[in-house]
């Protein structure tokens, strides 16, 4: 693809591309790794000369257009922020859950600078009744029967200091594919709500119910252990996904590695969750028996991905499994087993590599 | 149809903008006919195998459904029988 290096392809159109595993040795993701996600096909190149950002709704006392370079006059923001989609991982559900079969790399992380939305809002004045903000991007289905992609967040989470517009990303324009010239971050939450080629902000005084809303992203009441909620869109049985869950990936050595039995061998691995920041991260070489602490890297903020290192001396040869946990600063760790869910999101199992050592 | 007719204009031509797409051979049999030109307007085909082999019966028929219900597409009944056919003997549990 243009501007990537090669990705993992799991469908050509819309393009849904992968981050391979080595990219995640740094907390940050390169620009030309981060991975693709596209529910629908149609995806204009913008012509930033008349690309503009609408903002109005019911819930909004005025309205307003916004060009590039009126975004850029506002002051400026800046975060940097894991966006995941939220199946991640779920080529990996046993059993099997339809969809793009994602593996670990439906993710990355990166340093996001863009104007605060709430100062788009401001333009506009949001009234006490707006309950949502919705958006809309600049891409589309094929048939005009398709239903465009649309995404709401709480009116409270759009006003959030970091919930931004962004059109820099790792200190360049976005790519195109990931949503040039400017796209919706939302710290904390998973990738369906980062509306990327923003074209529209409607304040809304009643929930939207556009498919991708409901039944779309939909997560069981009560599976998952969640703090934040978006309760204008709860039903008595489910909930829009919010918050990711708290989750760690190894990736030094890579699975399958040969080490030796009389050298410690260095763990390496990120780790993640909804907005809380990491507080640890610990390894297991026993099938979770006993685990030991890691030691944490440069904290680049509590949206971000947090490295984590550890050193594995073998006591004996043969094949070895290191496993991996990362806990929250408000507790909540990682799952030894699936938690099922109809859509396959919110894949947070520990992971783990085989080692080989001899 | 003239509409969708345009919409796949439009795609075809957006597509060297988005990857560099090659074609998707899927299994030769009966209804792989009706597959192209029904399904390949909107997304390309390495959806099948990608979700290959874990659907049942009932889920293929469900993934078709939701095409024509949830996106709109525009399938006869007799073509949606036909694709849920194929997609059940060649690349069903």
């Amino acid at each position: 693809m243009p501007g990537k290096k090669p990705l993992i392809k799991l469908s050509y159109r819309p393009p849904n591309y992968e981050t391979p595993l080595e990219y995640f040795r740094t907390a940050i993701t390169s620009n030309d790794a981060f991975f693709v996600r596209y529910h629908l096909s149609n995806i204009p190149e913008v012509d930033v000369k008349t690309w503009k950002i609408a903002v109005g709704g019911d819930g909004a006392n005025g309205q307003a257009e916004l060009s590039l370079d009126d975004l850029k006059r506002l002051p400026a923001a800046e975060v940097v922020a894991v966006n995941q989609c939220s199946g991640n991982r779920r080529g990996l559900f046993q059993p099997h859950v339809p969809g793009v079969q994602w593996s670990y790399g439906a993710m990355g992380c990166a340093r996001w600078k863009g104007a605060r939305l709430k100062d788009l809002l401001d333009r506009v004045g949001l009234k006490k009744e707006a309950i949502e903000i919705v958006f809309d991007g600049a891409d589309s289905g094929v048939s005009d029967q398709t239903p465009d992609f649309v995404k709401s967040i709480p009116a409270w989470k759009a006003i959030e200091d970091t919930t931004l517009i962004a059109y820099e990303m790792n200190g360049q324009p976005l790519p195109h594919l990931n949503g040039f010239p400017a796209r919706l971050i939302v710290p904390g939450w998973t990738g369906t709500y980062w509306m990327k080629h923003v074209t529209s902000i409607k304040a809304v005084t009643k929930p939207d119910t556009n498919f991708w809303m409901t039944p779309a992203y939909r997560i069981p009441l009560g599976k998952f252990p969640l703090v934040t909620r978006f309760t204008s869109q709860e039903s008595a049985t489910n909930t829009p996904i919010t918050e990711m869950v708290v989750n760690s990936l190894i990736t030094d050595p890579a699975d399958g590695t040969k080490v030796s039995a009389v050298r410690p061998a260095t763990i390496g691995g990120i780790a993640w969750d909804g907005g809380y920041g990491i507080r640890s991260v610990e390894v297991s070489s026993d099938g979770g028996k006993t685990w030991a602490a890691a030691t944490l890297g440069d904290d680049l903020g509590r949206f971000a991905f947090r490295t984590f290192r550890y050193s594995f001396a073998p006591s004996q040869r043969g094949k070895k499994t290191i496993m991996a946990r990362a806990t929250n600063t408000i507790g909540q760790s990682q799952t030894s087993e699936l938690i099922h869910n109809p859509a396959g999101y919110h894949h947070n199992v520990f992971h783990s590599i085989t080692l080989d050592v001899a | 149809m003239r509409a969708l007719i345009l919409a796949l204009t439009a795609a075809a031509l957006a597509v060297p903008a988005i990857a560099q797409e090659k074609p998707v051979e899927l299994k030769k049999a009966p209804g792989l006919d009706k597959v192209e030109a029904n399904c390949s307007g909107c997304h390309s085909l390495d959806y099948i195998p990608m979700n290959s082999p874990f659907p049942n019966a009932a889920l293929w028929d469900a993934e078709v459904g939701k095409m024509i219900k949830a996106f709109g597409a525009p399938i006869s009944e007799a073509d949606a029988k036909v694709i849920a056919d194929y997609l059940k003997k060649n690349y069903g549990s």
